[in-house]
């Protein structure tokens, strides 16, 4: 809302007060001032001049040379290149040695005739132009017939006027009229307000209103109140300067004078107008009703709207003329030939109006205030105010009474507040004077109801005091935040923790990030094909779309980390940054219904993802590409970290989107049984090379079953006191014997003497036979309370070696 | 015999200074000193001497093996020496090459400076509550004062899911339910970070995903100047000892009073600069007393309880923090960028 100080002063007086100062105490009190803006944009010696003749300049087509009286001594002789100037004409004339934005005037000759000054356009006074009437954008301003020759352009065009921006919260539409800022400025300020009287100078006259027009309500509550005045006679003019002048200074582009004054009344009290052309509303009748299914009604913009039946109208006897709250008809528009007018003024309801407006993506003046509800008791009153302002400068006569229907007014909310509980509530210690008073700044009657508490009469035009709490609000704000005292909250003290969830996510974290990953955070949605990749998390279950997403690319919520991943790996390859370890703790998400009903399933996931070479360029260190295993690797730390190393199980079955040689699912052999809990590998090479990657390794976990299944209470073992014995063996056999199942033989067979057991080597090609391969194999025996012998070592060893023959075949290598 | 040993002697030693090579010396330590040496053989001939004769041989002859031990000891040592230092020599390295580093990952700013967050609050007696990132229209607003239609619910441009599922725009549903879940029991004293979304076009300082933090605090007589305590603290922790703040009148459907919180600019500590475009403060937080509306639905009688809450934008806190100019950055995860986020 932009609030002209010079309009403002026609309520309260601003005397002493700047309008920087008044800016800074505002937004102290609560409305953020987003800015204050000088009408004035630099001028100075430019006033107002009569063209007392135009000749065509002898050696210039396109140049004019006027003779101008502009209330100086002499006339002056002015060479002017508008197109637009004429004779008869009111202009501003710029004298010389006048100052405009980034131009001096002085005496000069334009192809050999003096200039002794110049006319100016509306732009080179720094107006906006694009609120200027059409006809004046161009060329010179023409003012008004009336204007006074001589009178300084400043003051005509009232540009000594500061503006302030008032950027309001959806709480403070109170604010959306001038008479509300004044209010509040009144509050701020502590000074006396003088409002006008809607109806002071309101004649009626020329028969009775309810001749012209009947309204009617069908569903009141849509619409509480519906008002109309008929005026007949009306002549549509440009309005006075004045009015266009605080119509400019508010942003708003001054039309005619009938619909400028319907803006100017909104601008004033907050409360929209809109003017039909009487005569050609059919059938005498304006009724509010909900439009019929596929209604066709063309509003003012020129633009026509298919309305829905849940969009509130005003219609005529035949046809929908307006969209009720947010723009009229064309066809019952007010123009220039429109000689009886109906002037409207109405509550509908702000919802209903808002809903239509986001439908139709028509946002105006007008349903800003509806949607936010305007104040009941203004709806009369600016009805009065619009139509003996029209009466005023439009002519016309204004018929008696009002036609309407619905209620007319609100009563006024009563609300208690406990001085007591202010003062707990803000940590303060006002007295109940003082409290009195901040509410009669406000406006707010209140009276004493006893044993400190306070009854507050709250006026309709703050619609957003509800409770006491608000009311505590409003002593808060005009006594001042600064003024609250700083304390420390009184009462038992509370240990602060972290639960045991989010203390393994950070040991994951730093775990992650001192074994060399980066912590990447990528966005929870993602493009739908890609929520089809990697799908061994989901198993069958569906992913999730947004109902109305910003683009195709962000529509689906993921489903898994892996394709956000290989989208950072991309960008950063593209950006010769190809040695990437990865990870990202975040969630994903999936359903089992077709129909969304509930809220999805969240889950926790790890994701990792490691390209490119395992260390980057270095003089003594050889670039060696990664593989499976260092992925792998980090796993296996993870779970020997959480103490997790021996319940974890991987099989090479190949899950989608990897390279099948290359992965595998992965098990936990947890509290609850076994779970999947999830994938590892090299992409598969079709979807690797489609993304233009090199080899890349994706792994992702799903943390819950990490977290409940973790070691949380670390427990010392004795430490070994007797020497083990070491025997290294090399089994041959089929290569496609898995290691971990010879592992998992020799662990069974080794019993508890078996205190470790690792593959060192493997060999395949050379001399060994195709189809074989060598394990190599060291495996560490001791017993906790004595010395080995040989016999003991012999039987178990025995017994392992044995064992790995008949389950696998295998033959020992010497 | 005296002339004999005086001979070899001077032989001996002549022979030793020239020595340059340790085999050589090896040898005529040998070939002078070994039993089967020219010393031994000139000793043997003792026998024949007379007893007389003997002490005073033997004692010529004990000066001359002293001698000749004596100056191979010392070629010895000198070429022992000169061993270690050619070793020496051999072995120096370029010590301005550079050394093989440690495997260096690092956690994303973001998760760093809610760690930071987290950690204050902490050592002021919070626990950490988390919610899920999609949520019901219930608790995202109607629980939180933001009835259907509400025209507050203009400033909170949200994704549906459905009609009554979205994904949060703040994370102040995590509140009401810890207050659900809590059963009427007080203190309450949490604060809950996560992402939320909002539909805003990405810019460099828009994101229609971001994080909060967001604090709740109800017990009986909480108070509007314990959040102000509350806010100071945490801001001189979060921004140095010096950082003050500041309240301004504000609007949030969930608090009432509400309040803007700005805190002192932390680079020109107040007195105006470029990152606090001349103001001396920065926008920081959002705050207020608990709405009675949210206090009731979330099972606290408003006539016993009070309290306060607070959100911050986490991006916002990084950017400012860390000298950030774009808020895509966090997201777009180009390595030249996560990877500055190191040290304390």
């Amino acid at each position: 809302m932009k609030v002209s100080t010079s309009w403002l002063t026609e309520y309260i007086s601003l005397e002493g007060v700047t309008a920087d100062e008044l800016a800074e105490k505002i937004t102290t009190a609560g409305i953020e001032i987003d800015g204050v803006e000088r009408r004035n944009k630099g001028l100075s010696g430019i006033v107002v001049g009569y063209v007392k003749s135009k000749e065509k300049h002898p050696d210039a087509d396109k140049l004019n040379v006027c003779i101008v009286d502009a209330g100086q001594d002499e006339d002056l002789q002015i060479v002017c290149g508008a197109k637009n100037v004429a004779a008869g004409q009111k202009v501003p004339v710029a004298l010389v040695g006048a100052k405009l934005p980034g131009l001096d005037i002085k005496k000069a000759k334009l192809r050999g005739v003096l200039s002794q000054g110049m006319i100016c356009s509306a732009k080179e006074l720094g107006l906006n132009d694009k609120l200027l009437p059409k006809e004046l954008q161009e060329g010179i301003l023409v003012l008004p017939e009336d204007t006074e020759i001589g009178q300084d352009i400043l003051k005509v065009l009232d540009l000594n006027d500061e503006v302030l921006d008032f950027d309001l919260t959806p709480n403070r539409s109170d604010c959306l009229s001038m008479i509300g800022a004044a209010y509040e400025v009144s509050a701020i300020l502590g000074r006396e307000l003088k409002l006008p009287d809607p109806a002071a100078d309101l004649v009626e006259s020329g028969g009775s209103a309810s001749d012209s027009i009947s309204v009617r309500i069908e569903d009141e509550d849509y619409c509480t109140h519906y008002s109309v005045r008929y005026i007949a006679g009306v002549k549509t003019a440009p309005s006075p300067l004045w009015i266009q002048n605080r119509l400019m200074a508010a942003g708003v582009r001054p039309i005619n004078n009938i619909v400028d004054i319907t803006n100017y009344v909104m601008m004033e009290y907050g409360q929209p107008l809109h003017a039909f052309d009487g005569d050609k509303v059919e059938g005498s009748v304006l009724s509010v009703r909900f439009a019929k299914d596929g209604e066709i009604l063309t509003t003012l913009d020129g633009q026509e709207r298919k309305l829905e039946p849940q969009m509130l109208v005003i219609a005529d006897g035949v046809k929908a003329v307006g969209l009720a709250g947010v723009m009229g008809g064309l066809q019952t528009e007010v123009t220039d030939e429109t000689i009886n007018i109906v002037l409207e003024s109405a509550k509908f309801d702000g919802g209903t109006i808002r809903k239509t407006s986001r439908q139709l993506g028509l946002r105006s003046e007008a349903s800003l205030r509806f949607e936010k509800e305007v104040d009941p008791n203004a709806v009369i009153s600016a009805l009065n105010r619009a139509a003996s302002l029209i009466a005023r400068y439009a002519g016309g006569s204004v018929h008696e009474n009002i036609v309407q229907a619905g209620t007319e007014t609100a009563e006024e909310k009563v609300l208690t507040l406990s001085l007591e509980k202010l003062n707990r509530y803000l940590g303060t210690e006002l007295s109940l004077l003082e409290v009195k008073t901040l509410f009669s700044r406000l406006h707010f009657k209140c009276g004493d109801a006893g044993q400190g508490l306070v009854e507050v009469q709250i006026p309709t035009r703050r619609g957003d005091i509800s409770y006491d709490v608000d009311l505590i609000e409003e002593i808060a704000r005009l006594y001042g935040y600064d003024n609250i005292p700083t304390t420390l909250i009184e009462g038992v003290t509370t240990p602060g923790a972290l639960t045991s969830k989010q203390s393994q996510r950070r040991e994951l974290r730093r775990l992650l990030a001192h074994g060399g990953y980066q912590e990447v955070m990528g966005y929870s949605f993602i493009q739908p094909e890609q929520s089809k990749l990697f799908p061994a998390l989901a198993e069958g279950k569906l992913s999730v779309k947004l109902a109305m997403p910003m683009s195709e690319d962000r529509s689906v919520l993921r489903t898994s980390l892996i394709p956000q991943l290989l989208e950072i790996a991309r960008y950063n390859t593209n950006r010769r940054q190809s040695d990437l370890a990865l990870f990202e703790i975040g969630n994903v998400f999936f359903t089992d219904e077709d129909q969304l009903t509930r809220q999805p399933r969240e889950l926790p996931v790890l994701g990792l993802l490691l390209s490119g070479s395992r260390a980057s360029k270095q003089w003594n260190v050889a670039v060696q590409p990664v593989d499976f295993f260092d992925l792998k690797g980090a796993l296996e730390t993870i779970f020997n970290h959480l103490g997790l190393a021996d319940s974890v199980v991987y099989e090479g079955d190949a899950p989608e989107d990897y390279h099948p040689g290359r992965s595998a699912s992965i098990y936990l052999q947890g509290t609850e049984g076994r779970v999947k809990l999830g994938t590892l590998g090299q992409l598969h090479p079709e979807l690797q090379r489609g993304l233009d990657l090199e080899d890349t390794y994706v792994a992702e976990l799903l943390l819950q079953p990490l977290y409940s299944n973790a070691r949380t209470n670390i427990q010392y073992t004795e430490l070994q006191r007797f020497p083990g014995m070491e025997r290294d063996i090399a089994v041959v056999v089929d290569s496609a014997v898995p290691a971990g199942h010879l592992l998992a033989s020799i662990r069974e067979n080794g019993g508890t003497l078996l205190q470790n057991v690792q593959v060192f080597d493997v060999y395949t090609g050379g001399k060994m036979e195709s189809g074989k391969k060598s394990v190599a194999i060291s495996l560490l025996y001791r017993h906790t309370d004595h010395t080995l012998t040989d016999e003991e070592v012999v039987e178990v060893h025995d017994r392992v070696v044995s064992a790995l023959q008949q389950t696998f075949g295998a033959e020992l290598r010497k | 015999m005296k002339e004999k040993l005086e001979a070899l002697k001077v032989e001996a030693l002549a022979k030793l200074k020239e020595v340059t090579d340790p085999q050589v010396l090896n040898d005529l330590r040998v070939k002078y000193l070994g039993k089967k040496g020219e010393l031994t053989e000139v000793l043997r001939g003792m026998g024949g001497l007379s007893a007389e004769e003997r002490p005073v041989i033997g004692q010529v002859a004990n000066l001359v093996r002293g001698a000749i031990e004596e100056i191979i000891e010392n070629k010895q040592e000198a070429f022992q020496q000169q061993e270690t230092q050619n070793r020496l020599n051999a072995e120096k390295v370029d010590v301005t090459l550079p050394g093989r580093s440690l495997p260096q990952g690092g956690i994303h700013p973001l998760s760093r400076v809610v760690q930071e967050i987290e950690d204050i609050f902490i050592g002021m007696g919070y626990r950490v509550a988390e919610g899920p990132e999609v949520e019901t229209d219930y608790y995202n607003f109607e629980a939180l004062n933001l009835p259907k239609n509400h025209p507050a619910r203009d400033m909170q441009d949200s994704f549906y899911l459905t009609e009554d599922i979205l994904m949060r725009t703040q994370t102040s549903p995590v509140q009401v339910r810890t207050m659900q879940a809590m059963k009427g029991e007080a203190p309450v004293k949490i604060i809950c970070p996560g992402k939320v979304f909002r539909r805003d076009d990405d810019d460099a300082t828009h994101s229609f995903q971001f994080h909060q933090v967001e604090g709740l605090v109800i017990d009986r007589h909480i108070r509007m100047s314990d959040l102000k305590g509350t806010l100071q603290q945490f801001a001189q922790e979060m921004f140095g000892p010096h950082a003050g703040i500041r309240l301004r009148p504000s609007f949030f459907p969930f608090t009432e009073p509400s309040v803007e919180v700005d805190v002192s600019c932390f680079k020109c500590g107040g007195d105006g600069c470029r990152l606090c475009k001349q103001s001396g403060w920065l926008e920081i937080l959002g705050a207020g007393m608990v709405h009675p509306n949210v206090l009731e639905m979330g099972g606290y009688d408003p006539a016993e309880y009070s309290g306060f809450a607070f959100g911050m934008g986490v991006e916002r806190i990084a950017m400012l923090k860390y000298g950030i100019d774009d808020i895509r950055h966090f997201y777009t995860n180009d390595m030249a960028f996560v990877k500055q986020f190191k040290g304390i």
